[in-house]
């Protein structure tokens, strides 16, 4: 067995340390050496977006980044959003649409939702539905959550 | 109980109160649970369909640095023919034994055969490869056509198919034949002016829940176990489990982690038995987490069908015969939904003559498991496509003539009872008024229109609410929480106790903490689990009444109890629901309200579906451009909640109708074990899912509740189907509709 | 599994000395969506991954009069929201833009596409219809392969052991000629393409075609480029006789096989759709830039 690796990251906003081997994912590193199961596992090949999370701003599959690349970035995952004890909008605007029914998809969403609004503060419903292909909904059907989108949009613009 | 009653809380959309944990991915699901000092458990699965295991050598696997434990069918105490009741299948403790863990045979592409826990998954992975497996590979049957000729190879050489006029003397594919009759089939036939028959297919489909199976278990060495997994019913995970092992059910607890998606395949176990094999034999807890591939290949799907369906109608439109033969593969095992096909079929229909014959098929292909109305789809595909042909050819409206003809309060059932008050009418006219019914179709769109019917059940639940001293609560249930059925159990009891939802906070706990209750499914919590927590609620409500009146001395009957007071009628004094919980102590000790039911009297939820759809005539390619659900919720406790059981039963039906099936090799192995070639709905594919909730109240629920989570997924493959028969102007017969058969289709080459 | 060492280095002459020099398999990875997934599967052999990212030369582009040089481990997401690069080349950023998800666009790759060497890669028939040229990189210098001499099977490519895409150039396009990707897939999103079309053509003031290219992707064991097909959009308006040959002389080029993704029957017909519909987008684009 290879030697473990050090590295050296932040996890939002937290100067994090942690050791992995080369063929850790991120999502492994996470889940089973951070403790940070927020970000979901549903596939393993980038295919479903349950494990949905930024690194240097930019969203990405944590199942196709390895643990390895994390050094001197900068990780963004579900537990990072909001602030604290309280929720963003777009969380706030998920529950009020009733946007989630078994919530495994949930954390994803939140993240791909952010990272949406962050690029394209105003999408129209085709815009919102095609950036969140990648997340994959079994429950819902996708109309409470693109609702959700939407209106969290519309409330974040007319906020700003 | 009367259908203009007004509610305080009930029907409004309240924040579900486990929202707050699910959007900030607080939430532990199977996969989330971590103990001291775990290990990791991995399954080896047979690369063949169909296979003859010779030998099975562990011997280096055992040796590999690392490894801890492993586990083969062996470890089993030797397990019945014992029926057991799991979701909405049934099926034997044997089969079910040789289905989490192969014996003598492999029978399906993924099927488990060892297990093996070691200190990391990569070591557990890397064993696996060290097992020497001597196979004789048989050749595979796939299909039930193949599976019934007479030559088919056997699954199994005990099969002897039931329900037989005749006993049978030699061993088969089917397991068993259903038959099921009203009237005379023949004289209905005779009656009819118009005729119309034919065949269809639809395909393998996955449940396609988000999350994979897994389980965190500890086996101590005093006998006392414990199970964190994902599913849909802890208490059955424990009965299974227990009989599996020979253990007591009181040594066995099992705790239900939230559950990212079941629709009824997680209503059975496949890794807790052998992780508790793995945890006893290594001494250590052990996690099992499957990956997808592992989900789409051994994970019971709904079962494929072929289906002939023969319909006689009168000129005026009345249906005078309705006659059916299903076929659906069960797998490797028996105990395909078939006979739920037959009860269902037929049903929306209050037609006088009707003869429906099933048969349960045994395949090479993983065991089926319960998905969402399990085997009404299939076969309500197939009779909603012919009832559109018959409007067609008798000239009507596809709404009106099923308003004609439709199941309504005393229609004598094919499966037995009469019905009482249900919606399906209701819900006709409700699609026939609807916005999308009148709008205009474009040019290579198409409509289709289809019903549903499912019973719904009731069954055991068991609640307990303990009242705090400050006057908030503890609603104690044994339902895991798949869809929001949290926040409409805190709504019931408030509405039962007059007092505000957010004062009640309802927990799911484990097998220790609550008391019996029968699985997440059937379309059974929002009912059963909710009647229990009335009665539960209104017996902290007569608690609280006797103390108010001990406090008074006066009876309880003269204590008055309305929106969280109780009032001495016999003199002017108040209290509190607080005030009265705060006092507990001195007046007789702790308020704490049970309710442990079988609840009987669940109101079937018939639906309706309206699909349009656009064709790219060149390609082949089906938008569904405008989709409305409309289904008979009773009463709707949480509307947005109902409506999301609406929209997600139609997503899964239309993909089901468009995208969805399973791709085997000739040699059986599956070939699209991954969401990208296993097709399900992606938020780009799918338009807004209009709803309209009909509330016909089910008399039987003190507040009107029919079941609502299965329903909706039977009307979208009809009326996707007819709406893109309708739209390319030849006949849909199979499922799925992908680009290049719906091109086929076009281009009149089948 | 089988990844037993990672290595990032930070200059391309490094990354090539690693590679060459390595004791066991090697491999260059960019955003590592095909390469992950691929050291997932069950195969034993280890690995050593050099990381590209690091490295700015293929993280970065250079458009100028003469063309577009681009970093082939950019990834896609990036790459896509480039105005001045789609000004000029739309349909390789609408074939970028299509390769997975939005989260797989975070990490995947041009290059890293072109390097898989799949028979259904997106950016290999616009790559072929915008003429673009690899710059490999070995430990002997530089040597300049046009794209549809790049790939030679499914999954492989003309590059030894120890050599790795440094940059793929595309000329710049003259006034009046751009191109379009289309793809073929069953859902709206999320799937590998069944048939692709990448074309670009050249129109002259009066709206004829001087010049054309037409490829074709996932209809047979590499892209293709066929010359039929545009050859037959050339001279003409692009009426429907005209569009109808070049369909029909992609139909004839292509060599495609049934897999759990469609039949060879089907992928034959769609592609020839797609051909006469790419050829219709570029076309508008090439006489809105005259």
């Amino acid at each position: 067995m290879m030697a473990k690796l050090h590295i050296t990251t932040s996890i939002n906003g937290d100067a994090t340390e942690f050791l992995c081997e080369p063929h850790d994912t991120l999502l492994d590193v996470l889940r089973n050496d951070l403790q940070m199961t927020g970000t979901k596992e549903g596939c393993g090949s980038g295919d479903c977006g349950a494990c949905s999370v930024t690194v240097d701003g930019r969203l990405v599959c944590a199942c196709l980044v390895l643990g390895v690349e994390a050094e001197g970035r900068e990780i963004g995952t579900i537990e990072g959003v909001g602030d604290n004890d309280k929720l963003n909008v777009i969380q706030e605007k998920f529950l009020e649409h009733a946007a989630l029914q078994c919530g495994i998809c949930t954390p994803g969403l939140v993240v791909s939702t952010q990272a949406l609004l962050t690029l394209n503060p105003d999408p129209t419903e085709a815009e919102a539905r095609y950036f969140l292909a990648g997340n994959l909904c079994r429950c819902t059907g996708y109309d409470k959550i693109i609702r959700a989108v939407l209106d969290a949009a519309a409330t974040m613009k007319g906020a700003a | 109980m009367s259908e203009a009653r007004e509610f305080k809380y009930i029907g409004q959309n309240t924040i579900r109160p486990d929202g707050f944990d699910k959007v900030t991915g607080r939430a532990n699901y199977g996969a989330d649970m971590s103990l001291p000092g775990m290990v990791w458990g991995k399954i080896l699965r047979s690369p063949h369909a169909h296979a003859i295991i010779k030998s099975l050598d562990i011997s280096k696997a055992e040796a590999h640095p690392g490894v801890l434990a492993i586990a083969t069918h062996a470890d089993f105490p030797s397990v019945t023919d014992e029926a057991i009741e799991s979701g909405e299948g049934s099926s034997t403790l044997l089969d079910l034994a040789r289905n989490v863990l192969a014996k003598d045979k492999v029978l399906y592409h993924g099927h488990a055969i060892v297990a093996i826990a070691a200190k990391t998954a990569a070591i557990a992975e890397q064993a696996l490869a060290l097992v020497d497996i001597d196979y004789e590979v048989l050749k595979p049957v796939l299909d039930v056509r193949t599976a019934m000729a007479a030559d088919a190879p056997l699954l199994h050489a005990d099969m002897f198919t039931q329900g037989l006029e005749e006993a049978p003397t030699r061993a088969s594919n089917i397991a068993v034949r259903h038959e099921m009759k009203l009237g005379d089939i023949d004289a209905g036939f005779a009656e009819a002016d118009v005729i119309v028959e034919r065949e269809f297919y639809t395909p393998t489909a996955h449940q396609g829940y988000i999350e994979p199976h897994a389980c965190t278990v500890r086996y101590d060495k005093d006998g006392q176990s414990m199970v964190w997994c994902s599913t849909q019913g802890h208490f059955d995970v424990r009965s299974s489990t227990a009989k599996l092992l020979g253990m007591k059910l009181g040594q066995l607890k099992v705790i239900a982690s939230e559950i990212g998606g079941g629709f009824g395949g997680k209503t059975t176990v496949y890794l807790e038995p052998v992780a508790l094999i793995l945890s006893r034999k290594s001494g250590r807890p052990v996690k099992m987490v499957m990956n997808r591939d592992e989900v789409l290949k051994a994970t019971g799907p709904g079962s494929a069908s072929r289906s002939k369906i023969k319909l006689g109608a009168k000129k005026d439109g009345t249906i005078t015969a309705m006659k059916g033969w299903l076929a659906y593969e069960a797998g490797a095992f028996k105990g395909s939904p078939v006979m739920l096909g037959c009860m269902t079929a037929f049903t929306p229909y209050a037609v006088a003559n009707m003869y429906i014959e099933g048969f349960d098929v045994v395949v090479n292909k993983a065991k089926v498991a319960a998905y969402r109305a399990p085997g009404a789809p299939q076969a309500e595909f197939a009779v909603e496509m012919l009832v559109n042909e018959l409007a067609v050819e008798l000239g009507r409206d596809p709404i009106d003539l099923r308003l004609q003809n439709a199941a309504k309060e005393g229609t004598q059932t094919i499966y037995g009872p009469k019905f009482k008050r249900v919606g399906l009418v209701e819900c006709l006219e409700a699609a026939r008024d609807s916005a999308h019914y009148k709008q205009a179709l474009q040019a290579n769109q198409g409509r289709g229109i289809a019903a549903g019917f499912w019973f719904n059940v009731g069954g055991q639940s068991s609640v307990v609410i303990n009242m705090n001293p400050d006057g908030t609560g503890t609603i104690v249930e044994g339902s895991p929480d798949i869809g929001g059925s949290r926040a409409s159990m805190q709504m019931m009891a408030a509405e039962a106790m007059g007092i505000a939802p957010g004062l009640l906070k309802p927990i799911i706990a484990d097998t220790e903490n609550v008391a019996f209750s029968q699985g997440t499914g059937g379309s059974r919590t929002t009912f059963a689990t909710g009647m229990a927590v009335i009665e539960a609620a209104e017996d902290v409500v007569n608690q609280v009444k006797q103390r108010a009146a001990s406090v008074w001395n006066v009876t309880a009957e003269q204590v008055d109890w309305a929106d969280g007071v109780a009032t001495n009628m016999a003199g002017e004094e108040r209290l509190t629901l607080a005030e009265v919980c705060a006092g507990a102590e001195r007046t007789g000790g702790q308020i704490s309200g049970r309710a442990n039911i079988n609840a009987r009297g669940a109101g079937p939820s018939f639906a309706v579906h309206l699909c349009d759809v656009q064709v790219d005539k060149e390609t082949g390619k089906v938008d569904v451009v405008r989709y409305t659900a409309v289904q008979d919720a009773g009463k709707a406790i949480h509307p947005q909640y109902v409506e999301g059981q609406y929209q997600g039963g139609a997503a899964q039906g239309i993909g089901w109708a468009l995208n969805e099936e399973y791709v085997f090799s000739a040699d059986g192995l599956m070939e699209n074990a991954g969401f990208l070639d296993y097709r399900i709905p992606v938020a780009s594919d799918l338009p807004m899912i209009d709803t309209i909730i009909v509330e016909v109240p089910n008399a039987f629920h003190p507040y009107g509740v029919r079941g609502v989570g299965e329903s909706g997924i039977i009307p979208p493959l009809g009326a996707v189907g007819y709406a893109v028969e309708s739209a390319i102007g030849a006949k849909v017969t199979d499922l799925p509709l992908s680009p290049p058969r719906v091109l086929a289709l076009i281009q009149g080459n089948t | 599994m089988a990844v037993v060492d990672y290595q990032a280095p930070l200059s391309i002459k490094e990354a090539v000395t690693l590679l060459a020099g390595s004791d066991i398999k090697a491999k260059v990875m960019a955003g590592g969506t095909d390469l992950i997934i691929q050291s997932k599967s069950q195969a034993a052999e280890p690995l050593r991954i050099l990381d590209l990212k690091h490295i700015s030369e293929m993280m970065s582009y250079d458009i100028s009069d003469a063309g577009l040089s681009l970093g082939p481990a950019m990834c896609c997401a990036e790459f896509t929201a480039l105005d001045d690069v789609n000004a000029l080349y739309p349909g390789l950023v609408e074939a970028a833009y299509l390769i997975g998800s939005t989260q797989v666009q975070g990490r995947a790759s041009i290059g890293g596409n072109l390097c898989n060497s799949s028979p259904a890669a997106d950016t290999i028939p616009a790559l072929m219809a915008s003429r673009a040229e690899c710059v490999i990189h070995g430990v002997e210098g530089e040597r300049t392969v046009a794209v549809e001499d790049f790939v030679t099977g499914v999954g492989r490519n003309c590059m030894q052991p120890g050599e790795l895409l440094q940059s793929i150039w595309l000329p710049r396009p003259a006034a009046g000629t751009r191109d379009a990707y289309l793809r073929f897939i069953p859902r709206s999103e999320m799937d590998i393409a069944v048939a692709g079309a990448g074309v670009s053509v050249s129109i002259d003031a009066s709206g004829t075609c001087t010049a054309a290219r037409v490829a074709i992707g996932a209809v047979a064991p590499t892209a293709l480029l066929v010359p039929q097909a545009a050859a037959a959009l050339v001279g003409t308006q692009l009426d429907e006789s005209a569009l109808a040959q070049a369909a029909a002389a992609a139909s004839i080029a292509a060599s495609p096989i049934t897999d759990r993704r469609g039949t060879a029957d089907y992928r034959r017909q769609i592609v020839g759709v797609l051909v006469k519909r790419a050829a219709l987008i570029a076309k508008q684009r090439a006489q809105a830039s005259l």
